[in-house]
């Protein structure tokens, strides 16, 4: 056993996680580098080891897709790293982006049997290892499949619409992918911050789909370019819709049109996509102040605050209706984003923004709410405490209070059922619409959700395209 | 089983579309009309609508209302050079390509038999009025058009215009060719004469836009502007380009660019647009030093 690695066994016991390292609070607020660096392979060798390799596993049904979770950990412990990251792959394609943003402590991690007592098994991580040692490996390009003559048009480059094109074009399909944005990834490029999730991963995932034989056209608004009737009139046996929840929600209180008041979208969009946080170097501007108050409580919140921080704000502050324990983002962003000095208003909401003579926000006003009866969700509902009104002084306001469908597909398809909010009704077991040969999934038929799940419904919608097709 | 490069250093994105500049003049001092290869966009086109284009892969994205498109699968784009963003697409001559052009955007004009129409516009939204004059008169309206401009020289697309309206008129803030004073003007004249006007389009400068719905406001006229806030994706995705129309939050590039005038916040407009002033100038002079005087916010 190598000295280092017997070192952290001393350390270690079995209920007790190998941590990440990661960059230096101080450091990394500096920088938009990824935060978290990943096990070493002795590390992923100690971590792997705690797996009991259940015979019934609990955590498998706790992953949407079903990972083989005992089997891809045992393959780790024996060293062979190929066949482990095959054996992840059998369910999960996007494995190098799962293992970072997975929100591991809800799914897998949730129901591991060592939960119990101690830490549970890192499973995100070890998957993360597996994928990124694959990654410095020359790419194994599957043989071009033979067509089967059948062509289906996949919306969107989201998660979603990705494992739908990979699946089909694994089947044999001509799959033609249709992107509005100049690139793909969806929510993986434009949301998800650099210092999260590298963009050269996303851009590996995609090349992988491009070299199965997908083709991708990006700029392509579906439903200004072409509607989905002009793709099945054009020969397209098929529709997938993945075309996420793209569209921001605001607060709806006065001022908010204010400048210096951003919605998380667009925060994101302009650092992300368009690389603001290297202006002038890349040409579209970005304006963070001192002081920044971040509205909502989910990891578009948090990636919005964290980026902001790097950005050069004094401060930034975090103002969340409920409290910690109801915040929806992942635990680790939690940790990482209070060791960064961001700090928290819990119980509070903005009522209104001031601003100044040229129209800048230089106020927030909100009211401290407290925690009522539990909602549908089972949540508690904030309600407000009448006359706990104050103001704030800011000059940059963040809106991270969700997200609903992109609405120009659902307002151009006749025939589309959807909810109230926008939401394309699907049979949760196929993915088809109300519409015949069209499918959708992901955020845009489930609402807001994680990577995991729009991968999960995409995977489910190619397995029933392909059955409808081959009836 | 075929192996390649590392896959994080395999190219970026292969091009289906290549946006070949095939033709570029000068219309006026610096405002710059281009030819370019877009046949998808081209052939899906409709009055009203824009592009979002993106120069490099370093630069800005920016809509450009569509002027015409054509069967040889071409669009025409007229642009002012204002900032970076548009004197970097100045800098390309024929022969170069825009890397990214996404099209078409927003929703098409409400084209249709009018009866009696005024169009109305300054300066370079004469390029976004034309395809939408052009196509009401191909739909029956009678079009009387009013353009404008600081002075003759930057008037645009006169002829085009002409021809496709039954009345025309031209004003200049300094009286060089028709007109002396704003379109406002010429508008509250043509009311006064009992044009009848059902509807009228005004589009231009935010501030022209907002003069020219005072006007028509006490008369109870139709108004229709074109708006044009600040956007980034254009498809509905970031909130950039929201306005306040009939005290509602719209999203101008998938609600519009199109409203009704009588309902549309211009302070709000106007002061959104001045968001990014001090970075747009200190981009020109951190990248640009001798490239040239910023010639915004004329108004
Ligand atoms: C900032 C942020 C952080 C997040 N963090 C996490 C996390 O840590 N873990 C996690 O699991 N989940 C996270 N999520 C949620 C997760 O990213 C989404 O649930 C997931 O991306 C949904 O995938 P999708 O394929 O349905 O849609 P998207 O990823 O939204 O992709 C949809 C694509 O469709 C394109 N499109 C839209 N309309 C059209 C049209 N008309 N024509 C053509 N193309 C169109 C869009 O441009 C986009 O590229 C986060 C989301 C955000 C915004
Ligand atoms: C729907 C629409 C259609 C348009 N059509 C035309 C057209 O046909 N011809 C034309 O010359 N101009 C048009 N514009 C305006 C044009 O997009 C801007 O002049 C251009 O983006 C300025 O970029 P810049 O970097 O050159 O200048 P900058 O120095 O960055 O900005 C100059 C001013 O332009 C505005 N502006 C800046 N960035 C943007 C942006 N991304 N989107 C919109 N406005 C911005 C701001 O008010 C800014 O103060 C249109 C705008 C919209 C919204
Ligand atoms: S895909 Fe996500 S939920 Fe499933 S095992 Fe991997 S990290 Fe866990
Ligand atoms: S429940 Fe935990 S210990 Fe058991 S197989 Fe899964 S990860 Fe390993
Ligand atoms: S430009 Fe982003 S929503 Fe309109």
């Amino acid at each position: 056993m190598p000295p280092a690695l017997m070192q952290q066994q001393q350390l270690q016991n079995r209920w007790q996680a190998i941590p990440m390292s990661s960059q230096k609070p101080a450091e990394r607020i500096n920088n938009f580098s990824e935060v978290a660096k990943g096990y070493t392979e002795e590390q992923a060798l100690a971590e792997a080891s705690r797996c009991l390799t259940c015979p019934n596993p609990q955590c498998v049904q706790g992953c949407p897709v079903n990972v083989d979770i005992p089997a891809f950990i045992k393959l780790i412990t024996e060293h062979k790293y190929a066949d482990a990251i095959r054996k992840v792959k059998e369910k999960n394609s996007l494995p190098a982006i799962c293992g970072r943003v997975c929100p591991q402590e809800e799914q897998c991690q949730k129901y591991c049997v060592l939960g119990k007592k101690g830490d549970a098994v890192s499973i995100g991580r070890l998957e993360r290892f597996v994928a990124d040692l694959e990654l410095t490996k020359p790419l194994t390009i599957p043989k071009p499949q033979t067509l089967n003559g059948k062509k289906v048009a996949v919306l969107g480059a989201g998660p979603a619409g990705l494992t739908v094109a990979a699946d089909l074009a694994k089947r044999g399909y001509k799959v033609v992918v249709y992107e509005a944005l100049h690139v793909a990834g969806g929510v993986l490029v434009y949301g998800i911050p650099e210092f999260r999730l590298p963009k050269k991963i996303v851009q590996a995932e995609v090349d992988y789909i491009k070299a199965l034989g997908v083709e991708l056209r990006t700029d392509s608004l579906i439903g200004r370019l072409f509607t989905i009737d002009e793709l099945l009139e054009e020969g397209f046996d098929a529709v997938f819709i993945g075309t996420g929840a793209g569209l921001p929600k605001f607060l709806g209180v006065p001022g908010e049109n204010l400048n210096g008041i951003y919605s998380a979208n667009e925060f994101l969009i302009r650092v992300n996509l368009m690389k603001s946080y290297k202006f002038p170097q890349f040409k579209t501007p970005i304006r963070v102040g001192k002081k920044v108050a971040v509205i909502g409580g989910g990891n578009v919140a948090l990636d919005s605050a964290r980026s902001a921080l790097r950005l050069g704000a004094e401060s930034v502050c975090l103002v969340y209706r409920r409290s910690r324990g109801e915040m929806p983002a992942r635990l680790e962003e939690i940790l990482h984003a209070e060791e960064e000095g961001i700090t928290c208003k819990f119980l509070a909401s903005p009522t209104r923004f001031l601003g100044d003579e040229q129209g800048r926000v230089t106020g927030m006003e909100y009211i401290a709410m407290k925690l009522g009866e539990p909602d549908e969700s089972g949540r508690r509902h904030p309600v407000p405490i009448k006359g706990s009104e104050v103001v704030m002084d800011v000059d940059t306001v963040i809106v991270a209070i969700g997200r609903t469908p992109n609405p120009i597909i659902q307002s151009t398809t006749q025939g589309l059922n959807t909810t109230k909010n926008g939401i394309i009704v699907v049979d949760t077991d196929t993915g088809q619409s109300s519409l015949d040969a069209v499918y959708a999934g992901g955020d845009v038929a489930t609402g807001e959700a994680t990577v995991i799940s729009a991968m999960g419904s995409g995977k489910k919608a190619a397995h029933s395209i392909h059955n409808s097709l081959t009836r | 089983m075929s192996k390649s490069k590392p896959a994080t250093q395999l190219k970026a994105e292969t091009k289906t579309n290549t946006h070949k500049i095939i033709a570029k003049q000068d219309l006026a001092s610096n405002i710059k009309q281009i030819q370019v290869l877009a046949p998808e966009i081209a052939q899906k086109a409709k009055a009203g609508q824009f592009v979002i284009l993106r120069v490099h892969e370093d630069s800005e994205r920016i809509p450009l209302t569509l002027v015409t498109w054509d069967n040889d699968g071409t669009i025409t784009l007229i642009f002012q050079e204002v900032g970076y963003s548009t004197i970097e697409l100045g800098k390309l001559t024929v022969g170069d390509e825009i890397l990214n052009i996404a099209g078409p955007l927003g929703k098409p004009s409400e084209i249709k038999n009018y009866g009696k129409v005024a169009v109305v516009c300054g300066g370079v939204g004469t390029a976004a009025a034309y395809p939408i004059a052009k196509a009401l008169k191909e739909a029956g309206s009678t079009v009387i058009s009013i353009i404008g401009a600081r002075n003759q020289q930057l008037l645009l697309l006169e002829e085009e215009m002409a021809k496709v309206s039954d009345e025309f008129f031209i004003s200049t803030d300094d009286g060089s060719k028709g007109h002396k004073g704003f379109v406002s003007d010429v508008l509250k004249t043509l009311i006064d004469k009992n044009y009848g006007f059902a509807t009228v389009y005004a589009i231009g400068p935010p501030i022209m836009m907002k003069v020219a719905s005072d006007v028509t406001r006490p008369y109870k006229i139709k108004t229709i502007v074109s708006l044009n806030p600040i956007m980034v994706d254009g498809m509905g995705m970031c909130g950039a380009c929201r306005v306040a129309v009939a005290n509602q939050t719209k999203f101008a590039c998938v609600d519009g660019p199109e409203f009704d005038a009588h309902q549309v916040d211009f302070k709000e407009l106007m002061q959104r647009l001045k968001g990014y002033v001090p970075e747009e100038k200190s981009i020109i002079q951190h990248l640009n030093p001798l490239g040239g005087k910023c010639t915004c916010h004329q108004h």
